[in-house]
Order: structure tokens, then C-alpha cells, then sequence
């Protein structure tokens, strides 16, 4: 033992364990305890032990279970599709257009050292009905009647989520593109390629594996997110994680939490491979 | 000859400085996009403070005039500021663990090569990709299930598991650039193993470290889906402010409380680049 700690291979496992361990354990236990959780069922206060599927029915066919779970999956791919598209431009700029890389990067980042709570608390004030947003049109003169499509819906949470997620979709597609070899840039322009051709067929695919990376970073934790949609999302934005608070809050039906835990998560896993497969097919087809 | 390539910025400068500009001036539509898209990420982070300062209860145009009283009764919450106390020592302590075994996990993953070491460095990355409601609801389940009533103990558990993909990314870049021969080279002058490392690569390593205890320390202090699971009666920061948000009354002060944590958060950050580039640059 103490010979192998004294090798190469033994020294890194042992420096590394811990580490690895604390995840480790703490992945694997709390979902090992959430599979048995799935499979029991609780009155009240007790919890009955007997194996049953009776959770996993309900979760099927449940029609609130499988309208929110649709939901959070449509505004977390909502949420990525538009951070991304947002992100895209400004990565392309930083990565082409200035000198001033490191302080772009820095600008972007900073408002991200914030708490998370409080800037979706911030759209919520923005967008309210006597919101600043609203204050400001209306004095401005532009409207005379506060909007009111602006919070408590969809929207309101796809808004806030692709500001909360800006710079996880920025940093990735900005590497990609900064890897780009130049020559290769300037090669589709001397064989006669157009701008817009030349992004289409040069800059975009290569770019791929960014947005990839950029996509499954924002889209795995929206699906799950429980703020935003408690704060700015009303009744009509409610996603999957405000049913699991619920069962493990006020409900008090563990089981049926562990479940709805257990279905997300296989959910979003199931998306997500779907799409990085789809993704990269796509990349090289346009190619 | 082919129309000017507009996109390769980057080329060596010998070139951009021999030619003359050839692109034509157009109007820059990226710089335009990328301003708007700076007010956009901005506009929220901005907001609170502007109406911490504002004389009135709405947040709303056109503002009342100037007062710092908000502020002021920030000091007379007692909820607070025990919240505050328990927000402070969970960082603390999430920020001392997490960074140790960050510390040691990145130094072996960049001097070894052993077996399983891709498998550990994308276990200790799992944290970041998992939804915030699933670790939360999850670790509930287990500490309850283990006998661990909700308390600032459980919180920690749960932020070392949410700060450590942090720590260890930080550690790492800390480690990569390391001079493996100054090591060596104090082995071969007597020093021992824990000299060497006390000696010679803490000293080396010590921003890098620094970095690693900000910024885990900030994201345990702002984290609170975790927080709204484990604490229990014993609410951190965010808990507390959450509970706080409900009440309309309330909001100037939330407000005034954000403001200072927002400020807090950056500068901490901030504080935190300042070294992690230090420790880049000098090794």
C-alpha cells in the first residue's frame, strides 16, 4: 500500500479521491435514496415501504405532470434557442471586430457576479404592472394603459432566463470561434465565396461544437429552474421545478417528488442527447 | 483580386499597418448590437441600486427624490443579520473546503497520469450540469434519510458540492503553467516533501488559492435553491431575502439589502480575477 502510494498512478488517486468521492457519494447516494423514494408512497406523515409503480403511473398520467414537464422542456428550449442567437452576434463581434477582447469579456461577465435571486427579482420589477418598465413608457408618453402581456407568462420567463444564461452561451461560442484558423477564412473568400456564404458555409460549422456546448449548458439547468418561474413566470409560466417544490413543501408527498425528480431528469437527458445528435448531423451537413 | 477579407482582424500587425485601410466605412451594426446587448445585460444589475437610493415604496418612473433611510434600517433587522451571520460562516467554511479539495484534485489531475483521472475530472465537473432543483430535492431525501435534520451543517455539505467544479477549474489553470524543476530542484537542495510544498508551490500557487476562496465563497453566498432545501430554520442570505420579496412594505429595504450584496459580490469577484491573473502571469 504504502509502495503504491509512493508511484506515480497511486499518488494522483489519492490526491484526486477525495474530490471525486465527495461527488461521487453525493451524486450517487441522494439518487440511489430518490429511486427508492420513487417506488414507495406516503399518507400523511408515514411512509409505506412497499414497492409500487403507483408513482410512476400517476406521473404518467397525471395530465398537470406531463403539461408542465412539456412546458419546461418548450421554455428551456426556448430559453437556449434565443440566448444563443442573442449570444452569437456578440461572441462574432468580440472574436473579429475589436482589439479589446479582455475587457469586452469582462464587461459581459461582471453583471453575472450577482446574485442570481436578485436580478430575476430585478425583471420582475422591470416588468411589473406598475413596473419600471411600464412607469417609464407611460411617462415617456409612449403608452397610456400599463402593458400587461410583459409579466406573469411565458415570456417573462424565457426573458429573464436568456439574460440569466447570456454569458454561458457567449464564452463557448466565443472560444470556438477564436480557434477558427484565419486562413481558412480568407481562402473561402479568394475561391469566391460571399460573406454571408462564407459564414454559412465556413464560419457556422465550425463553430458547431461552441454551440453545442453553449446549448446543453443552458438548456440541462433551465429545465429544472425553480425562481424565475415562481417570480416573473404567474400561473401560466409554472414549470416542473414549482411542482417539485411543491411535493416536498406543502404537499408533503416525497414519493411523487422523488418521481417528478427521477422523470425530469431522464427528460432532460433523453433532449439532450437527442439534440447534440441532431446538432452535429446538422453541422455537417451544411458543410 | 478578391474583395477584401473583413473578418481577420487578427492577422500579424506588419500587415494591417503596411495597407492602408481597405475596408470602406460602413456603419458598424455589430458595435451598435454589442452596446444595446451591454445595456440589456446590465439594465437589471443597475436597477436595484438606482431605486435603494429612491424616496418611496413603488419601484416605478418618475423617481421621488434622494434618501439613504432604507439603508440605515438595514441595521435594525435582527432576522437579518443573523442571516447574515449564517450566510457568512457557510461561505466560509464551503470556500476553506471546497478550495482544499479543489487544491488537491487539481494538482493531481495536472502532475500525474493515472488511471480513472479522465473519469474524476469530469466527475468533479458534474456539479455544474445538473439542475439546481434535483441536488437540492435530492439531497434532502438523503441527509433526512441519514438522520441530518435541514440546518447550516446540511447547507455547507450541499455548497462544497455545488463550489468544488469552481475550485477545482481555478486550481487547475493555477497548477498548469507550474515549473515542475523548482520543485525538483528544492528535493535536490534537502528540502522534504512537505517543505518543498509549503516552501515552494504554495507560495507559487497562493493567488491562484486566493481566487479559489472568493469565488467559491460567492457562489455559496448568493446560492438559494440549495439554501431553500437544507437550511431549515436557519436561513441564509438569500432564504432570507426570498421570504422578504412577498411583502411589498419590505421591498425598499430588500432593495438597499441587494444593492450592498450586489456591490459585495463584484468586488469580491473582481478581487478574485486580480489574483487568478496574478498567479497566471507568474508562473
Amino acid at each position: 500500500m504504502a509502495g503504491f502510494l509512493r508511484t506515480e498512478a497511486g499518488k494522483g488517486l489519492a490526491l484526486s479521491a477525495p474530490a471525486s468521492l465527495y461527488v461521487g457519494l453525493l451524486v450517487a447516494a441522494p439518487l440511489g435514496i430518490l429511486v427508492a423514494y420513487s417506488f414507495w408512497t406516503q399518507t400523511y406523515v408515514e411512509i409505506d415501504k412497499t414497492l409500487t409503480w403507483a408513482n410512476y403511473l400517476e406521473a404518467a398520467t397525471d395530465p398537470l405532470v406531463r403539461h408542465l414537464m412539456l412546458r419546461s422542456i418548450l421554455i428551456a428550449g426556448a430559453v437556449t434557442a434565443a440566448t444563443v442567437a442573442l449570444a452569437y452576434p456578440i461572441a462574432y463581434f468580440i472574436a473579429f471586430r475589436t482589439h479589446k477582447k479582455t475587457l469586452w469579456l469582462l464587461l459581459i461577465t461582471i453583471p453575472f457576479w450577482s446574485s442570481y435571486l436578485l436580478r430575476v427579482f430585478s425583471w420582475k420589477l422591470i416588468l411589473g404592472f406598475n413596473g419600471v418598465m411600464n412607469s417609464a413608457l407611460i411617462s415617456m408618453g409612449l403608452i397610456t394603459e400599463p402593458l400587461t402581456f410583459l409579466l406573469y407568462n411565458e415570456f417573462a420567463v424565457v426573458l429573464t432566463l436568456a439574460h440569466a444564461w447570456a454569458p454561458f452561451a457567449i464564452l463557448p461560442i466565443y472560444v470556438s470561434l477564436q480557434k477558427i484558423d484565419r486562413s481558412l477564412l480568407e481562402a473561402a473568400t479568394d475561391l469566391g465565396l460571399t460573406k454571408l456564404e462564407r459564414f454559412i458555409r465556413v464560419t457556422l460549422p465550425l463553430t458547431v461544437p461552441g454551440i453545442i456546448a453553449a446549448s446543453l449548458i443552458i438548456f440541462i439547468p433551465t429545465v429544472g429552474d425553480y425562481v424565475t418561474p415562481s417570480l416573473v413566470g404567474g400561473s401560466q409560466g409554472k414549470m416542473v421545478a414549482n411542482l417539485i417544490q411543491v411535493q416536498f413543501g406543502p404537499a408533503n408527498n416525497w414519493p411523487l417528488g422523488a418521481t417528478l425528480s427521477l422523470v425530469a431528469m431522464a427528460s432532460v437527458g433523453f433532449v439532450a442527447i437527442l439534440f447534440v445528435v441532431l446538432a452535429t448531423a446538422l453541422g455537417r451537413r451544411i458543410r | 483580386m478578391s474583395t477584401p477579407v473583413s473578418e481577420p482582424l487578427n492577422k500579424p500587425l506588419s500587415t494591417a499597418a503596411s495597407k492602408p485601410r481597405r475596408r470602406p466605412l460602413r456603419f458598424p451594426w455589430l458595435l451598435v448590437y454589442a452596446i444595446g446587448y451591454l445595456i440589456f445585460l446590465y439594465l437589471p444589475v443597475l436597477l436595484l441600486p438606482l431605486f435603494s437610493f429612491n424616496d418611496g415604496t413603488i419601484v416605478a418612473f418618475p423617481m421621488k427624490g434622494f434618501t439613504l433611510k432604507w439603508y440605515a434600517q438595514l441595521g435594525e433587522q435582527d432576522t437579518l443579520l443573523q442571516a447574515m451571520v449564517n450566510s457568512l460562516i457557510v461561505g466560509a467554511v464551503t470556500a476553506l473546503v471546497a478550495t482544499s479539495l479543489g487544491l488537491f484534485a487539481a494538482r493531481a489531475y495536472v502532475r500525474y497520469r493515472f488511471k480513472g483521472r479522465e473519469l474524476s475530472e469530469g466527475l468533479v465537473m458534474l456539479p455544474l450540469v445538473i439542475p439546481g432543483i434535483i441536488v437540492a430535492s435530492s439531497m434532502l431525501v438523503l441527509f433526512i434519510s441519514l438522520g441530518l435534520k435541514p440546518s447550516l451543517t446540511t447547507v455547507i455539505l450541499g455548497h462544497v458540492f455545488v463550489a468544488l467544479p469552481f475550485a477545482v477549474s481555478i486550481m487547475k489553470s493555477a497548477f498548469d503553467d507550474f515549473d515542475q524543476s523548482l520543485e525538483e530542484a528544492a528535493f535536490d537542495l534537502g528540502e522534504s516533501v512537505i517543505g518543498t510544498f509549503r516552501r515552494v508551490t504554495l507560495p507559487i500557487v497562493a493567488p491562484g488559492i486566493v481566487a479559489s476562496l472568493l469565488v467559491t465563497f460567492t457562489v455559496s453566498f448568493d446560492e438559494f435553491v440549495l439554501a431553500f432545501f437544507l437550511s431549515g430554520n436557519q436561513p441564509t442570505l438569500p432564504v432570507y431575502i426570498w421570504s422578504q420579496i412577498r411583502f411589498p412594505a419590505k421591498l425598499p429595504n430588500t432593495l438597499a439589502l441587494g444593492s450592498l450584496l450586489l456591490l459585495a459580490s463584484v468586488l469580491l469577484l473582481l478581487t478574485a480575477e486580480y489574483f487568478r491573473r496574478r498567479s497566471a502571469k507568474s508562473a
